[in-house]
C-alpha cells in the first residue's frame, strides 16, 4: 500500500536542517502502524510527507500504486482527497459548520450532491456512535466526540490509508480508549492505519512500531520492547 | 451554487460587523460616484441649456475696416463682402465648410400694419439660416427655396413683433405686412430668445437684395463648417480665411479689422471641451471615492483571509483544491461588493432624483432671463451598468490577491495556522 524508498528531506530555514535522511518503509494493506519517535525525531515530518501535505526532496513515494512526487496542489488535493483520511491531534473541524457539515465536507469537494452527502455523512455520524450529535456544533461536543466525528469525517470518502497524527494528544484517559477502540474496529474491517504517537499505549495496539531516530528508521532490536521495560 | 452562497453566507455572519462595515464603505464608494455623476450632469445641463441659443458649427463673417495701409491704399478703408467671398470658400475650403449662405441686411426697417408699427433690422437670409441662426419657429414655416428662386416678398417674424403689429385674437399668417412701401406676406412667427435681437424680421436672401439693390454685394457671410474639431485647427481655418479673403480684397492679412468675425463653432469648440473636462473631473472625484471604497473592501478581505488561514489548511487537507478556495473567497468579495454597491447606487439615484425634484426646479434671476441652476442632475443607464461592472470586477480583484496569497502556503503551514 505504502512504499517509500530513500525519503529525504531538508528545512531551509536559515540553517538547513537534514529532518529525513533517507527512510526506507513499506506498509502492507490493512496493516496498524505506529510511528514512534522522540520530538523532532522527524516522524512528524514524515507523516505530513505521506499525507501529502508536504513534499520531499529525495527519493520515491508510492501511495496506491501512484507515485506521489512534485505533484501539483491542485493534483495532491485530489489524492489527499480520494486516498487518504486525516486524523488530527486537534481535531481540526471546522467551528461554523455542525457535525454533519464537517463530515460531509471532503464530499463537497468531490462535487457530491447536499442530499446524498449528508444522508452518507449521518451514516457515518451513526458509525462512530454520534448519530444524536449530528446538528451539534463543535463547540458543543467533548474532545472525545470532536475525534469521532474526525474520523468519521476521515472515513467518508473511504481511503485507501488513515493517518493519524497524535489522535490522543488532546485526551483524557478515557476518551482516549473509547477512540483507539475504535480505530481497531477500523482496522479489523481491514482499513490500514498508520499512527504518529508517542504514547505507548497507543503504539502497544499496533501490529507494528517503527521508530524513528534522527531521520532514520531504527532497526535496532525492538526499541519499543526496551522502552516498555523502562516504564 | 447553493452550497457554496450556503458557504459565504456562513463565513460572512461569521464577521457581520466587519461585514457591514466593508459593504458601507462600498455602498458609500458607489453613491459617492453616482450623485457626483448627477450633480456634474446637472451642471452641464444647465450649461447646455444655456448655450441653446448658440448654432453649433455656425461661423458669421461681417466687413470691417482696414487698419493697416496696404499696397498703396490708405488704412480706414471699408471692405465689402460680396459674390467673389461665396466663390472663394466654395473652391478654397471645400473640406471644412459644408454650406456657405450670403445674407443681405437692411437695418431701421419699420414694418406697419393697421396703425401698428414695429422697428426691425430685414434680414435676407437662406433657408438652412434657421440652423445656423438656432431660430426656432412656433408658427408657420421659416424661409425656403422656392421663396429664394422666385424672390417671393415673404416674411418671418418674432412673437415680440407679432405682439406689437397684432391682438391676440389676430391670426398671423398670411396677413400682409407694409415695410418700407413694399408688402409682404406673413409665413411664420419665430421665437425670441433672450441672449440675441428679437426684432429681426426674416426673408428670402434673393427678395432683399432685389429690393434694396444689394447687387453683387454681401453683408454677412455664414458658414457651416466641418472638421474643425480643436480650437487649434479653428485657429489655422481662420488665418487661412483672412489670407485668401485679404487676397480679393486687398487688405493686409495681418489686419484683424478688416474682417468681424463672430465664431460661434469656437465657442462650441471650448464649450464641449469644457463640458469634457467637467465630466471627465466628476468620473475621476466619483472612482476615486470607489477606489477608496474598493482598498477597504481588499484591506479586509485581506484580513479575513489571514484569520481563516487555518480554516483554508482544513479545507485543502481534506481535498480542496486551490482554485476552491480562491473561488469562494473571490465570490464572497463579489457578493459584498455588488450587494452593497448596489443598495449606494440605488441610494445614489434616488438621491439624485431628489435634487432634480427640489434644486432642479430653482431658478435664478440673471437680469435677463430666469436660468435654473440645476438641470435633470440625474445620471443615465449607462452610467449606473459601467460602474456596476467596475465594482463587481474590483470586487473579485479584491478577493483574488488575498486568496492566491493564502494557497501559496503550504497546506501544513496553514493547518499550523
Amino acid at each position: 500500500m505504502i512504499h517509500l524508498r530513500n525519503i529525504n528531506k531538508t528545512y531551509n530555514n536559515g540553517t538547513p536542517l537534514h529532518v529525513l535522511k533517507g527512510i526506507d518503509l513499506d506498509i502492507k494493506k490493512g496493516e496498524f502502524v505506529a510511528i514512534m519517535g522522540a520530538s523532532g525525531s522527524g516522524k512528524s515530518t514524515l507523516l505530513n510527507i505521506l499525507g501529502i501535505l508536504d513534499n520531499y526532496d529525495e527519493g520515491e513515494y508510492i501511495l496506491a500504486d501512484t507515485l506521489i512526487k512534485n505533484l501539483s496542489e491542485t493534483k495532491a488535493a485530489d489524492y489527499r482527497n480520494r486516498l487518504i483520511g486525516f486524523i488530527f491531534q486537534s481535531f481540526n473541524l471546522i467551528p461554523f459548520k455542525d457535525a454533519v457539515e464537517n463530515v460531509a465536507l471532503p464530499l463537497f469537494y468531490q462535487g457530491v450532491s447536499r442530499r446524498k452527502r449528508n444522508a452518507l455523512a449521518l451514516e457515518y455520524l451513526d458509525k462512530v456512535g454520534l448519530k444524536d450529535w449530528a446538528h451539534h456544533y463543535p463547540n458543543e461536543l467533548s474532545g472525545g466526540q470532536k475525534q469521532r466525528v474526525a474520523i468519521a469525517r476521515a472515513l467518508i470518502t473511504q481511503p485507501k490509508i488513515i493517518l493519524a497524527d497524535e489522535p490522543t494528544g488532546a485526551l483524557d484517559s478515557k476518551t482516549t480508549i473509547e477512540v483507539l477502540d475504535l480505530l481497531d474496529e477500523l482496522h479489523r474491517q481491514g482499513m490500514t492505519i498508520i499512527v504518529v504517537t508517542h504514547e505507548l499505549d497507543v503504539g502497544k495496539r499496533a501490529d507494528r512500531i517503527i521508530n524513528i531516530i534522527d531521520g532514520q528508521v531504527f532497526t535496532g532490536k525492538s526499541e519499543y520492547q526496551e522502552n516498555g521495560k523502562t516504564k | 451554487m447553493f452550497d457554496t452562497l450556503q458557504e459565504i453566507y456562513h463565513s460572512l455572519m461569521q464577521s457581520k460587523m466587519r461585514t457591514i462595515a466593508t459593504g458601507f464603505a462600498v455602498a458609500s464608494g458607489l453613491f459617492l460616484l453616482i450623485v457626483l455623476q448627477g450633480a456634474g450632469n446637472g451642471i452641464i445641463n444647465t450649461f447646455e441649456e444655456s448655450m441653446g441659443n448658440f448654432a453649433f458649427d455656425a461661423i458669421n463673417v461681417y466687413g470691417g475696416r482696414t487698419t493697416m495701409p496696404y499696397e498703396g491704399i490708405k488704412e480706414g478703408r471699408e471692405i465689402r463682402l460680396d459674390n467673389r467671398d461665396v466663390d472663394m470658400v466654395k473652391s478654397a475650403f471645400p473640406h471644412k465648410v459644408k454650406d456657405i449662405m450670403p445674407v443681405a441686411e437692411v437695418s431701421g426697417g419699420m414694418a406697419s400694419r393697421d396703425g401698428k408699427y414695429s422697428s426691425g433690422t430685414i434680414s435676407g437670409v437662406m433657408p438652412d439660416y434657421s440652423i445656423t441662426g438656432a431660430i426656432k419657429i412656433t408658427k408657420g414655416r421659416f424661409i425656403n427655396n422656392i421663396d429664394i428662386a422666385e424672390e417671393r416678398k415673404v416674411i418671418v417674424l418674432s412673437d415680440r413683433q407679432q405682439a406689437d403689429l397684432y391682438t391676440k385674437k389676430e391670426e398671423p399668417i398670411n396677413s400682409i405686412i407694409n415695410i418700407g412701401n413694399v408688402c409682404y406676406k406673413v409665413i411664420g412667427i419665430y421665437k425670441a430668445d433672450e441672449m440675441r435681437n428679437s426684432n429681426t424680421i426674416y426673408a428670402p436672401y434673393s427678395t432683399i437684395s432685389t429690393i434694396y439693390q444689394k447687387g453683387e454685394f454681401i453683408d454677412e457671410l455664414t458658414m457651416r463648417i466641418k472638421n474643425i474639431p480643436t480650437e487649434a485647427d479653428m485657429e489655422t481655418f481662420i488665418d487661412e480665411y483672412t489670407r485668401v479673403s485679404s487676397r480679393i480684397h486687398s487688405f493686409n492679412p495681418e489686419d484683424k479689422s478688416a474682417l468681424w468675425v463672430w465664431n460661434q463653432a469656437r465657442d462650441n469648440i471650448q464649450m464641449q471641451m469644457a463640458e469634457n473636462i467637467l465630466h471627465n473631473a466628476f468620473w475621476i472625484l466619483g472612482l476615486l471615492t470607489l477606489i477608496s471604497g474598493i482598498v477597504g473592501v481588499s484591506n479586509i478581505m485581506l484580513i479575513s483571509v489571514k484569520e481563516r488561514i487555518r480554516e483554508f489548511g482544513i479545507r485543502r487537507a481534506i481535498g480542496a483544491r486551490p482554485w476552491n478556495i480562491i473561488s469562494m473567497v473571490m465570490l464572497e468579495s463579489i457578493i459584498i461588493t455588488a450587494v452593497f454597491g448596489y443598495i449606494g447606487m440605488t441610494i445614489g439615484v434616488l438621491f439624485c432624483e431628489w435634487m432634480d425634484a427640489t434644486v432642479g426646479n430653482t431658478t435664478i434671476d440673471v437680469g435677463i432671463t430666469q436660468q435654473r441652476v440645476f438641470v435633470d442632475p440625474t445620471v443615465d443607464i449607462s452610467t449606473c451598468v459601467s460602474a456596476t461592472i467596475v465594482i463587481i470586477i474590483a470586487g473579485a480583484l479584491a478577493g483574488f490577491f488575498p486568496a492566491r496569497k493564502a494557497v501559496k502556503v503550504k497546506p501544513i503551514d496553514a493547518l499550523r495556522g
